[in-house]
């Protein structure tokens, strides 16, 4: 198999009676199920595999933060004694990456920051696409008022620039006093995660309405039904596994808008700011801004080398996720 | 077991037409000598088609029978030159005397449209959905004559006119989701014959639409063959429609030929058993039982030796898998089956 | 189709509406525009905080806010629109050129990405799973990866310092990094402009050619998968023709819609570049009104960001049903 093969290109070359099943003589291709056509379509796909590779290291590296990093999050380099400072210290062998502000060592700091961001992401686009994909699943069955209204929301929420949605939608919800024992206060974790997923899902939603739309005319649904299934029982046995690919496409692309969310907010200050003991990606993208004139480059590079990898890793990823289940390419 | 075809199959009416019984006149407009189309795909090499021979005459109708995957389509885009470029083209396919395998893309594209052309199984797809009727029309007279825009249009409206679309000159002003299935058909012919094509290849033309749609589509090209002398080859896996007006049948497996002859004989008295199976798995008054045939379609990466019916065949021998078969004169039919003769045998036995 | 624009119009009424009052609320929620305008006038007597309360009609309580919502919808529509709080300057000029910034930024973007990305886009799905098809694909996605912010710093960080301190003698590469115009210049110098869009400009197109790009190879992908090009070449179509004619006609389609919808987002999204470029647009004008509460600047804001969403919308939609004959309004 070539390296950067196509799934496409495979699909529009195979004639008719390439893959057959049976098993008499003569008769020998095994029939694979979607599913392992799917991963083999996936592993098919260079940049894909590449990608999952480094983003698997990069996870395990991050995960495995007190062994790899090399100073804690909040520990200097060393004490500045002697006229010698720690501050803002081009990288060199004490310190990788160099040190900021207060001499603590951005590498370290880079490691804990991705492993918060990442995880931020994680719960946002997990928490979205839940409520997305169930929120989505009955607008698409039920049609009716639900639909509209859902469509409707979705619609005027979409139409917005994102970062003004955010802005505002942060602190409208931040001011609302009661609800803050439910979301954390506006600079907490919680309270990012949340607000990022109350983005996510509208998005989760859209896709798995399209897919029930698609998927309730077909004549299995009809055949179900005349067998006595529900509307929940539909859902979980026949929408959902078929729609797992496009489900999983969208979760991955919500971790990546989550991610970068959560930095561009925290660009501007108005991301998380967990205390003294840990970081975010966002807050660390957020010093680059004060020290683009200074020449304190390494306070810029080093933390949008980072983001830039983690963003392009799980782009990939979801690409070959998507060229993967893409129901178009089910042929061959 | 031993019904014949013609009491599955109302029996094609002798005596049509004069022309339908001659044998073709003069040489052959389409001949195909040792034809062979091969797809290289991850899987391996598809051998779609393994070495076809036929000819048409001008005037003739060829009906080619196979099921999906026996390389009957393929066989005609190869000739025309409408597969992936990948493909690989072998043997001979020659129309008027021209060849076409191995000829340059320049050639290939004169051919197609003037001397050669074909109608496909979805008009609905085979139509481009955001330009007029009369201008799909207009572009493949303007692409072979030297017709001026008006000129062209006037004629694509005589065009639909021939093929029975009422009110053509409205008609060619709209767009493809406008027309029934049936009249996109009739639009595909009046598209195929504009520049009066010595061959025209209909795949699987009536497939995609209702039984009575059916018969007029097939009404059209029967009359395009006589008033137009256009050889006509109707590739089709539904029997009634070649019983009903093909000349001569050609029946395809795997990629080869398996059977050929005129139509009321290959109905009356087939000799393949595959032809055979065929014609008994066909529902009929009077019949009770389905019998379909056994086994799968054939893997096209690495096909049986020899003779690839033989793993389905219940009158299968050691001499079936080897050496391709080729077909010979079996009375008035030409088969590929080895065995031809004692089935015949069988036959008289039981 | 009149009467579909004409429906779609008076939709409109409605949504504006509904819309410009859940963010009425949701500024004055978030924002408190009466402790903003005290932060901002340190000194103004109770007498202007009542006038300013009343101009922007910011009454308190459930039926304040509703009755505080048509008193500013009288306004606004009337053209009395109350001053900024900071200065108590006009409202409206400065809207007005920063949105004349934004069009020209957004402008400029837009058509230069949709050339150059309709044109790699093209050009990889020519040849599917070919090396080409897969580098540009794999460099598109990259440079969608490529967070505005991350490339917006960098590009500054580099032509701001650094082609200053290494080519001091090339002057031309020192690229300005911030505003519109060099200080002091007084009217319309086309070349300076140019200079001083060419790093915003480059930031955003950054993101709006990957993704014209990707929009078009999909497009075209489909369409080359389609029946009808096999007719057009068994009618003996060049191939060229077959391409511009019957190919690329059916694949632009989307792309036109895309184009519409996406002009009308670019109008207010472009904050973090604007930001970081110091570049006076709309979305600037956003930041630095939200980041001082004021209200009044808020309002027209949202209405003019709304309002271009819905007007593009409808152009996309419209010609969509212009192009495509199956779509007939």
């Amino acid at each position: 198999m070539t390296e950067l093969m196509n799934p496409s290109a495979v699909a529009v070359e195979a004639p008719p009676g390439a893959a057959p099943t049976g098993d008499a003589e003569g008769l020998s291709r095994k029939s694979l199920s979607p599913r392992q056509m799917a991963w083999r379509r996936y592993r098919s796909h260079g940049p894909a595999m590449i990608a999952t590779v480094v983003l698997v290291l990069m996870v395990i590296f991050v995960l495995l933060a007190p062994i790899t990093a090399r100073y804690g999050v909040n520990e200097a380099v060393f004490k500045t004694e002697g006229g010698v400072s720690n501050r803002y210290l081009s990288p060199r062998a004490e310190a990788w990456f160099g040190t900021d502000d207060i001499g603590r060592d951005l590498y370290s700091r880079l490691i804990y920051g991705t492993r918060v961001s990442l995880a931020i992401g994680l719960a946002a686009a997990i928490i979205g696409v839940v409520v997305g994909t169930v929120m989505g699943a009955f607008a698409g069955l039920r049609g009716g008022w639900f639909d509209d209204i859902l469509m409707r929301v979705t619609d005027i929420f979409l139409a917005f620039p994102f970062l003004v949605a955010l802005l505002v939608t942060r602190n409208m919800l931040g001011e609302i006093s009661w609800l803050e024992p439910i979301i954390g206060e506006r600079t907490s974790i919680r309270f990012i995660i949340l607000l990022l997923a109350l983005f996510g899902w509208m998005g989760v939603a859209r896709v798995v309405r399209g897919q029930v739309l698609a998927l309730k005319e077909r004549e299995f649904i009809e055949a179900s039904r005349a067998m006595g299934a529900g509307n929940r029982r539909i859902i979980i046995r026949h929408l959902l596994p078929n729609s797992i690919g496009p489900i999983l496409v969208a979760m991955t692309f919500s971790v990546v808008a989550a991610i970068i969310a959560e930095s561009t907010l925290g660009f501007f200050g108005f991301g998380p700011q967990p205390g003294a003991d840990t970081t975010s990606l966002g807050l660390l993208v957020g010093t680059s801004k004060e020290n683009v004139l200074t020449g304190n480059w390494w306070m810029v590079l080093f933390p949008c080398l980072t983001l830039l990898l983690v963003a392009l890793t799980i782009n990939l990823v979801g690409d070959g996720l998507r060229d993967a289940t893409d129901p178009k390419l089910q042929r061959g | 077991m031993t019904e014949t075809a013609s009491d599955a199959i109302e029996a094609p009416e002798s005596g049509d037409d004069d022309l339908a019984l001659a044998p073709p006149t003069g040489d052959a407009v389409l001949k195909l000598r040792d034809f062979r189309v091969t797809f290289p795909t991850l899987f391996g090499d598809v051998k779609a088609v393994r070495g076809i021979d036929l000819d048409v005459g001008a005037g003739e109708m060829l009906g080619i029978v196979g099921e999906s995957g026996s390389g009957k389509s393929v066989t005609f885009l190869g000739t025309m030159g409408l597969l992936p470029k990948s493909a690989r083209i072998e043997g001979s396919a020659t129309v008027g005397g021209l060849e076409l395998v191995g000829a340059s893309p320049k050639v290939l594209n004169r051919v197609r449209g003037q001397r050669m052309a074909m109608i496909f199984q979805d008009p609905l797809s085979a139509l481009n959905p955001v330009h007029r009727i009369g201008d799909q029309i207009v572009e493949m007279i303007r692409s072979h004559q030297d017709t001026g825009k008006k000129a062209a249009w006037e004629k694509s409206i005589e065009l639909l006119d021939i093929v029975g679309i009422p009110q053509p000159r409205d008609r060619a002003s709209q767009y493809p989701h406008e027309f029934s299935g049936g009249m996109r058909q009739r639009v595909m012919i009046a598209m195929a014959i504009a520049n009066d094509p010595e061959v025209l290849i209909a795949d699987e033309p009536t497939t995609a639409l209702d039984v009575t749609v059916q018969a007029q589509i097939l009404d059209v090209l029967q009359r395009v063959r006589r008033e137009m002398h256009t050889a006509i080859v109707l590739i089709t896996h539904d029997l009634g429609v070649v019983a009903r007006v093909a000349d001569r049948v050609q029946v395809m497996y795997a990629g080869r030929a398996a059977e050929r002859g005129d139509v009321v004989p290959i109905f009356d008295h087939p000799s393949h058993p595959y032809t055979r199976g065929l014609m008994s798995s066909i529902p009929a008054l009077g019949r009770e039982r389905l019998s379909p045939i056994p086994g799968a379609p054939p893997n096209m990466v690495d096909p049986p030796s020899g003779c690839a019916f033989r793993v389905r065949c219940p009158f299968a021998i050691d001499a079936c898998a080897e050496g391709l078969p080729e077909l010979v004169p079996f009375g008035d039919l030409a088969t590929a089956c080895i065995r031809a003769k004692d089935l015949v045998e069988l036959e008289s036995v039981s | 189709m009149f009467r579909f624009i004409v429906r779609r119009l008076i939709w409109a009424v409605p949504t504006l509406l509904i819309v410009t009052f859940l963010v009425y609320v949701a500024i004055r929620l978030g924002t408190d525009p009466v402790a903003s305008y005290r932060r901002s006038n340190a000194r103004a007597s109770e007498a202007k905080i009542q006038q300013y309360i009343e101009d922007n009609g910011l009454y308190e309580g459930f039926g304040g806010y509703v009755k505080g919502y048509f008193s500013w919808l009288g306004s606004f529509l009337s053209g009395d629109w109350p001053n900024s709080i900071k200065g108590n300057r006009e409202v409206w000029p400065n809207l007005k050129d920063a949105m004349a910034n934004s069009i020209r930024l957004a402008g400029i973007a837009s058509v230069l990405s949709i050339i150059i990305g309709v044109t790699f886009g093209v050009f990889a799905a020519l040849k599917p799973g070919s090396v080409r098809d897969g580098g540009v694909n794999t460099t598109a996605l990259v440079m969608l990866s490529i967070p505005p912010f991350v490339s917006a710093v960098i590009l500054q960080m580099v032509f701001a310092v650094y082609t200053r301190q290494w080519f001091p003698e090339a002057t031309w590469l020192h690229f300005p990094t911030s505003g519109v115009y060099p200080p002091g210049q007084h009217g319309f110098n086309l070349l300076e402009m140019l200079r001083y869009l060419t790093l915003p400009v480059i930031v955003v197109a950054i993101q709006t050619i990957a993704v014209y790009t990707r929009y078009m190879r999909a497009s075209l992908l489909d369409v080359l998968n389609s029946d009808y090009l096999r007719t057009a070449r068994a009618k003996g179509v060049s191939e060229r023709t077959v391409l511009v004619k019957h190919a690329m006609r059916n694949a632009m389609l989307p792309i036109v819609t895309l184009a519409a919808i996406d002009f009308g987002a670019l109008f207010g999204g472009l904050i973090i570049t604007e930001n970081i470029f110091e570049y006076p647009g709309m979305g600037r004008f956003f930041l630095t009104a939200y980041g001082n509460g004021d209200f009044p600047e808020l309002m027209p804001w949202m209405v003019i960001v709304v309002l271009a969403v819905i007007i593009f919308n409808l152009l996309a939609d419209l010609s969509y049903a212009f192009l495509d004959p199956r779509i007939r309004l």
